[in-house]
């Protein structure tokens, strides 16, 4: 049994008033592989109120190559955030994960500097050293803690990998790059799936290699129209900390659009199905998935009717492993 | 005096100092006037972690650290004390201070104008090498980049207003205690200057045609070790490679502003705990390297106490140190003669092949795109960490011989180290009488002067103006170390390596160890449901984080999920930390002595998040009594650097997991 397992419904209540140690004790519930934590998990997964999940909050995703400044770029926007009195989560993720294992994570400090701050919670993840398992996480995890706060921040790097699907994730994605970097546009010719819905030039203050990257990123931009969204690249630099108020107008701009048009809830939906269409995926194989109708047929499930998304997902591994038989897996 | 010079032919000796100030500005006075008493010639102050990393007294980082390493300095309140009944313009004072370099020179301008003299009169030494900051001593507080220009800020200040002023100190001092060879010593701290006077050329303050008058201020801080013709070779090298890069890069056609000018501390990581009487002959054969050489000898030297390895030295101690660099320069006679070393075609020959050495390692920092990138890249910390690896190696195969420690071990009873009166004690009360010493001078200074100083500072700081002139206004307004720096922070940012990157892996040792550790941790992992998650964390001020460092990375290799944030983490923070990340383990590591005190603000801070239950190693330099003391308050295991079996102390760190958890122990790798 997990430890600080606790009645689902009062574990809930603590989580939508915010209780730093109801959301730690969730994760850690979330992360733990037993059977009886799974179970646990599950229940409260589907205990989360719909209308938070669905409807309240923002998640943003955090995306961009190595080395642009996403830590700095997430501290300024964390004390943008906190200045609003807005409570922010964030999970910060290391899909990088070595032979051992084993994983090295230190950014907790590059984004909440100073004495702790009772409305920030992070918590970082790494790899797991196996193929699906830190995707399978962060998704239930995020929605742990947009329960708990206003604002959640899903921070990783974007390029070259493709474990954590951030558009997948959040409501908002964010492209960090940096001036005088070749990989400007590579990242919007080859690594995302999808573009993101802000780009942010950090470093800015190098001056004229950065409005460069601006202009480039804007020019590739013009190609990829979206109906009534324009994407704003804008120049900023964590360092000296300009241009930040731009970016969280932005983000709240996206915010208000996806939410008055009903998009939000929409977008949720899809990540979630798209998690859960992989997570069956990776349980029942290819086959499994076409027993249940095939992929489309999946994806309606969760995006269609009311019922918990984690109650979808029980009930069509339920259904597979009765057809399965006594095979139990 | 006797014994001195025959027709005046002598050569005026060196500067003669001891790196010292303890416990308060009252207590550091005192001492600084009885050392002038006895002869010495200059002051080479020591601060306190709080005061080197600009936080007052009273901040919770600053716990535990108060006086502690050296003096704390709040104020020009304070500073007024430290120099009481010493008059500073006559004074030639060195301040080892990097981040908070401006300040402190700030502060000491101010208190010599209030005893009417005029910067111009001033001399002295302000270390301020920020880079070596990064690699090696910790006590940073900006990013690199804006560190660079207040160094550059102070360099044209003082070139114009303190023209008799050293502002810089480029330390490869440092880089040797870092494990650097000669060549290595000789090629990093040159990289290390070019990159400052490129910056200050490269700023715009100061004309072209003042830039020679730059070079000529530049100086140096070196380290000797026990080689010591190696280590005279290095100083010759120094000076010849100086001269040629002054008139190449810079254009300085003045021989004399060519001249490779430094100060010295003899290596004090070389001396030894085991039979620390031998460190008195270490100190002078390393001396001696540095003084000998008549074209390249030392400005100034201030030499370790023999007993250092053992504790803060008393007077006493230091006086013996003094002594030594008298009975050199007024008993023998090395003032009387020229460069005895001229014309040894062996002396020309070792160092040639030190200059060929460090000119082909100065292009490859070049080609890096020069010191700071160097650094920033890691390229240079895994240079020095693979000279140091290889320097350990050699003592541990008895290659290397060090008397006392891996050789002649046998000893009789030493009557100079008996009793607990034979190291000096920190007064318990220092931290205490500070705070409120602080807290007064709060009280009464006028708080619209201050806002006005400081708004003037932050002013300065974001529109790029020369920091010197609004600090020394926030020196006379009252302003304090802290709110200096908090200032600065705000507009520069409180940086944080990227912890793991300048942290290569490890050798792994035997790797059927490795794999049984990588087996029980995921055999534990499973069993407890979660991979293993280690905090490791540095509360304090101290920036000494190989050890936590060594432990981060062997724990990651062993296959823990490792969180690593790197030095000064108040307890309050590793307890979050602790809590958010959802730890199986916390590893605390603390080497300035603060143990007792921060170890049970961090337990204090787990109880109150209701983590009473999670399991704490701690390692750090632990005497015994302290080790049982923290054990019987529930720390799990204590290391000290003794422990040098790394697999072994993970395979404990997993079974003190297991037996949280209620599962049985593995026992020994």
């Amino acid at each position: 049994m997990p430890a600080n397992a606790r009645p689902i419904g009062e574990w809930v209540s603590a989580l939508l008033s915010g209780e730093r140690r109801a959301v730690a004790d969730a994760l850690n519930v979330l992360d733990d592989r037993r059977p009886a934590a799974v179970a646990i998990a599950g229940k409260l997964l589907a205990a989360l109120p719909t209308e938070r999940i669905e409807h309240e909050g923002q998640i943003i995703g955090l995306t961009g190559p190595p080395g642009v400044g996403k830590s700095s770029l997430s501290a300024v926007l964390i004390a943008a955030w906190r200045t609003q009195g807005k409570r922010v989560g964030v999970l910060a993720v290391d899909p990088t994960s070595p032979l051992s294992g084993g994983a090295l994570l230190g950014d907790r400090l590059r984004m909440a500097q100073g004495a702790p701050d009772p409305g920030v919670f992070i918590r970082s993840l790494a790899g797991r050293g196996e193929i699906g398992g830190l995707a399978a996480l962060v998704l239930p995890m995020a929605r742990v803690m947009a329960t708990a706060f206003d604002v959640v921040l899903l921070e990783t790097i974007g390029v070259g990998q493709s474990e954590v699907d951030v558009a997948l994730h959040s409501d908002t994605t964010v492209l960090v790059v940096q001036p005088a970097s070749g990989d400007t546009l590579q990242f919007l010719k080859a690594g995302v799936t999808e573009i993101p819905a802000v780009v942010a030039v950090n470093k800015a203050d190098l001056g004229r290699p950065a409005r460069k990257a601006r202009d480039e990123m804007e020019a590739a931009l013009r190609y990829a129209p979206m109906a009534d969204w324009v994407v704003p690249v804008l120049l900023c630099s964590a360092l000296y900390k300009s241009g930040v108020d731009d970016l969280v107008a932005a983000l709240e701009r996206h915010r208000l659009l996806l939410s008055q048009t009903g998009r939000l809830r929409q977008r949720r939906r899809d990540g979630v199905a798209a998690w859960g269409l992989r997570r069956l995926r990776e349980e029942f194989g290819r086959h499994g998935v076409e027993i249940l109708g095939g992929a489309d047929s999946v994806l309606a499930r969760f995006t269609e009717g009311d019922a918990p998304f984690y109650d979808v997902l029980e009930a069509s591994r339920a259904e597979l492993l009765q057809r399965f038989g006594s095979r139990t897996i | 005096m006797t014994g001195q010079a025959k027709g005046g032919r002598r050569d005026r000796p060196w500067l003669m100092r001891t790196y010292s100030g303890h416990s308060s500005a009252k207590a550091s006075n005192e001492l600084y006037r009885k050392n002038l008493a006895k002869g010495q010639t200059g002051l080479s102050v020591a601060f306190d972690l709080p005061t080197q990393t600009g936080y007052d007294a009273d901040h919770p980082l600053a716990r535990g650290e108060v006086g502690r390493v050296g003096v704390p300095i709040c104020s020009i309140a304070d500073m007024e004390t430290l120099f009481e009944g010493i008059p500073i313009a006559q004074m030639n004072t060195s301040m080892t201070i990097n981040a908070t370099a401006p300040w402190l020179l700030a502060l000491y301008v101010a208190a010599a104008e209030r005893q009417g003299a005029t910067p111009a009169e001033l001399h002295g030494t302000t270390q301020n090498d920020i880079i070596k900051e990064y690699l090696s001593r910790g006590t940073y507080i900006f990013p690199p980049r804006p560190s660079l220009r207040l160094t550059s800020d102070m360099i044209a200040y003082t070139v114009r207003r303190i023209p008799k002023w050293n502002p810089i100190n480029v330390c490869s001092y440092h880089l040797q205690e870092a494990g650097a060879t000669p060549v290595q010593e000789l090629a990093y701290a040159l990289s290390t200057a070019i990159a400052v006077l490129d910056a200050v050329r490269d700023a715009g303050e100061v004309d072209a045609a003042e830039i020679p008058a730059v070079v000529a201020r530049i100086s140096f801080f070196v380290n000797a070790g026990i080689r010591f013709v190696e280590e005279c070779c290095k100083i010759r090298a120094f000076t010849e490679m100086w001269d040629a890069l002054t008139a190449e890069r810079y254009g300085v056609t003045d021989g004399k502003s060519r001249r490779f000018r430094y100060g010295v501390q003899v290596n004090s990581l070389g001396l030894t705990e085991q039979q620390p009487e031998n460190n008195v002959q270490r100190i002078v054969l390393e001396m001696l390297a540095v003084v000998l050489s008549k074209s390249a000898r030392a400005r100034a030297v201030q030499l370790p106490a023999w007993n250092e390895a053992l504790g803060l030295p008393r007077p006493w101690d230091q006086q013996w140190s003094l002594r030594i660099q008298q009975v050199m320069a007024f008993e023998t006679d090395l003032l009387e003669y020229g460069d005895i070393l001229d014309g040894s075609p062996v002396i020309a020959a070792k160092v040639d092949e030190l200059i060929a050495g460090a000119r082909a390692e100065m292009a490859r920092i070049e080609e890096l795109g020069g010191m700071v990138e160097a650094i920033e890249s890691g390229y240079v910390k895994r240079q020095l960490v693979a000279s140091h690896t290889a320097r350990l190696r050699a003592i541990e195969s008895g290659e290397q011989v060090i008397v006392g420690v891996n050789a002649f071990r046998e000893s009789e009873v030493s009557p100079l180290t008996t009793g607990s009166a034979s190291i000096l004690k920190v007064d318990g009360a220092a931290e205490r009488e500070q705070i409120e010493r602080l807290r007064g001078f709060r009280g009464r200074r006028n708080p619209d002067e201050v806002e006005l100083a400081l708004c003037g500072l932050v002013e300065a700081a974001k529109n790029g103006a020369n920091i010197m002139e609004p600090s020394i206004r926030c020196a006379h307004a009252g302003v304090t170390t802290g709110e200096w720096a908090e200032a600065l922070r705000d507009v520069f940012g409180d940086y944080r390596p990227a912890t793991g990157i300048d942290i290569g892996s490890h050798s792994l040792g035997d790797p059927a160890r490795i794999d049984e550790l990588r087996r029980r941790v995921r055999e534990t992992s499973n069993a407890v449901g979660r991979h293993l998650r280690l905090l490791v964390a540095k509360p304090g001020l101290d920036g000494h984080s190989n050890g936590a460092e060594q432990i981060a990375v062997k724990a990651r290799d062993a296959g823990f999920e490792v969180i690593y944030d790197g030095i000064r983490l108040t307890p309050a923070q590793i307890a979050v930390a602790a809590m958010e990340e959802g730890v199986h383990l916390l590893g605390l590591s603390v080497l300035s002595g603060s143990h007792l005190g921060l170890v049970e603000s961090v337990l204090a801070e787990l109880r109150e998040r209701g983590l009473g239950a999670l399991p704490i190693v701690l390692g750090g330099i632990i005497p015994d009594d302290d080790a049982d003391e923290l054990r019987a308050r529930g720390v799990a295991a204590v290391y000290t650097p003794k422990d040098v079996d790394m697999n072994r102390m993970i395979g404990e760190m997993v079974d003190i997991i297991r037996e949280t958890s209620g599962l049985a122990p593995f026992g020994r790798v």
